[in-house]
């Protein structure tokens, strides 16, 4: 048995909480590509301690999980589904855009939203064919503009966290700040407001 | 404890009334539809003067009854007007806080709270008569005497100084709920640290429902210090987001983007 066998094989055998959590530290820590089916698999196991360990292993993986993270995507445990577009959002990876843009737009779980959002922003456009980048930061913007509208306060928080990247990512600096613009004239939630006068303030300041 | 039998999230029920549906609704032979109808106005927050004129006369309503003697439709009427922000509704909520339902009265006091309406605190106050020695389950049924913790929230967001010795007592009270309420109440009557501290060591407890009580309190009353253990609470991120919103509203309050709302924003968006 080879050393990623093992530490795959104490996951899996873990017969407590604590051993999970142990376990699943191991298994990320070592980074392994053989892991990445195992830790995804982790993020249903309802243990939220053992979970953000696997996101955390996962996003260190980097690259070689996001395929794995897409196909294995959970359609009936939002709480499975909401640590994978954690994972995908914090590697940035493009391949994630689709999934980003239609976890943000329909999910029915506010906390899939929120991390699609904030995701949105921060892709590492550049990995895209040069002719694609501007079309999928368009898209983005899109889709984030139209969720910064939504009922609930909390998503249009994290759409103005994502526009607020977006506007450091992408050329899109000068519409967004035209959007952050017009959100605060209608934004009534005090707490909202304020977060779009820090994404003002700090996205002005990198412009210049 | 929830009575309604409507989910929250009942959107595709929702999508084919509209406002003045509802509000005929409230009049409809069909009690199953009046309830509902007061349901939704609160939902959506129809603050229209016939809605609320509406509810304030279903706060009076004797045809929905429960087999144990409850008003189910002046529950949802209750609830729904202090959502709507209308104060007319203060006199017909104050007399609900002598309704022989409980969940009557616990709905009308945290529907004043809401309101900001200090007229209700001599009525609150009676609530709390007998102290907490009378403070004690209803046999048979899954609530105390008094909607204690709604009554004392209510009177720590009315600002009611004059009920801080009543209030006092409940701090040791049996049940978490009544004594996380109590701490949370004089927390805002005296801006004593103490209280702050002692909601925010709650985070650390055994019980997840009872570290989402103490998040919920800890935003409740804007306690800054508590922003790193709201963060690191063992709780779901959406009870999290709402507590540090509620430091944050605290904040914007007075000014805006201090270095302390900005630290409070950067912990909401590594929650996201």
């Amino acid at each position: 048995m080879t050393e990623a066998q093992a530490l795959i094989r104490a996951v899996e055998q873990a017969d407590s909480a604590p051993r999970l959590v142990a376990a699943v530290k191991d298994l990320a820590a070592a980074e392994v590509e053989a892991g990445i089916s195992t830790l995804i698999a982790v993020l249903g196991y309802n243990n939220p301690t053992a979970a953000v360990a696997a996101v955390q292993g996962l996003i260190q993986i980097g690259s070689p999980a996001v395929q794995p993270l897409i196909d294995q995507l959970d359609d009936y445990n939002y709480g499975a589904r909401a640590y994978a577009i954690r994972a995908l959002a914090a590697i940035a990876d493009p391949r994630a855009l689709d999934i980003l843009l239609a976890s943000a737009a329909t999910d029915f779980a506010p906390s899939v939203r929120r991390a699609a959002a904030k995701g949105l922003g921060n892709l590492r456009w550049r990995e895209l064919p040069a002719q694609q980048q501007s079309v999928a930061q368009a898209k983005a913007l899109e889709t984030l503009a139209v969720i910064a509208q939504d009922a609930d306060w909390s998503i249009r928080y994290a759409a103005v966290v994502g526009l607020q990247s977006l506007a450091t990512t992408s050329k899109l600096t000068s519409q967004i700040q035209d959007k952050l613009a017009q959100i605060l004239e209608t934004e009534k939630d005090a707490a909202v407001r304020s977060r779009v006068q820090l994404a003002q303030l700090q996205v002005f300041s990198t412009t210049f | 404890m929830q009575d309604s039998s409507w989910s929250e999230d009942s959107v595709a029920e929702t999508a084919g009334l509209t406002i003045e549906q509802a509000i005929a609704n409230l009049r409809s032979p069909d009690l199953s539809l009046r309830y509902y109808a007061a349901w939704w106005l609160g939902k959506f927050r129809v603050n229209a003067p016939e809605a609320v004129e509406a509810l304030i006369a279903a706060l009076e309503d004797e045809d929905d009854r429960t087999e144990l003697g409850g008003y189910p439709l002046r529950r949802n009427a209750a609830r729904a007007l202090g959502k709507l922000g209308d104060t007319q509704a203060v006199p017909g909520l104050i007399r609900c806080l002598a309704c022989e339902d409980y969940y009557v009265r616990e709905a009308a006091a945290q529907s004043l709270g809401m309101l900001n309406a200090p007229s209700a605190i001599p009525a609150l106050m009676d609530l709390l008569t007998g102290g907490v020695e009378v403070a004690v389950p209803v046999p048979g049924r899954p609530h105390l005497t008094q909607p204690y913790d709604s009554v004392i929230e209510a009177l720590g967001a009315l600002q009611a100084t004059q009920a801080i010795s009543l209030i006092q007592p409940f701090l040791e009270h049996p049940q978490a709920k009544v004594q996380y309420a109590a701490t949370r109440a004089m927390y805002q009557l005296t801006q004593e640290d103490c209280y702050g501290q002692r909601l925010m060591q709650a985070l650390e407890g055994e019980d997840l429902q009872l570290r989402r009580t103490a998040l919920s309190d800890l935003g409740a009353i804007g306690y800054l210090p508590a922003r790193e253990a709201i963060a690191r609470c063992a709780a779901e991120n959406s009870f999290k987001l709402l507590a540090l919103k509620g430091l944050l509203e605290h904040q914007a309050k007075h000014h805006d983007l201090t270095p302390d709302a900005i630290q409070v924003m950067n912990l909401m968006d590594s929650l996201l």
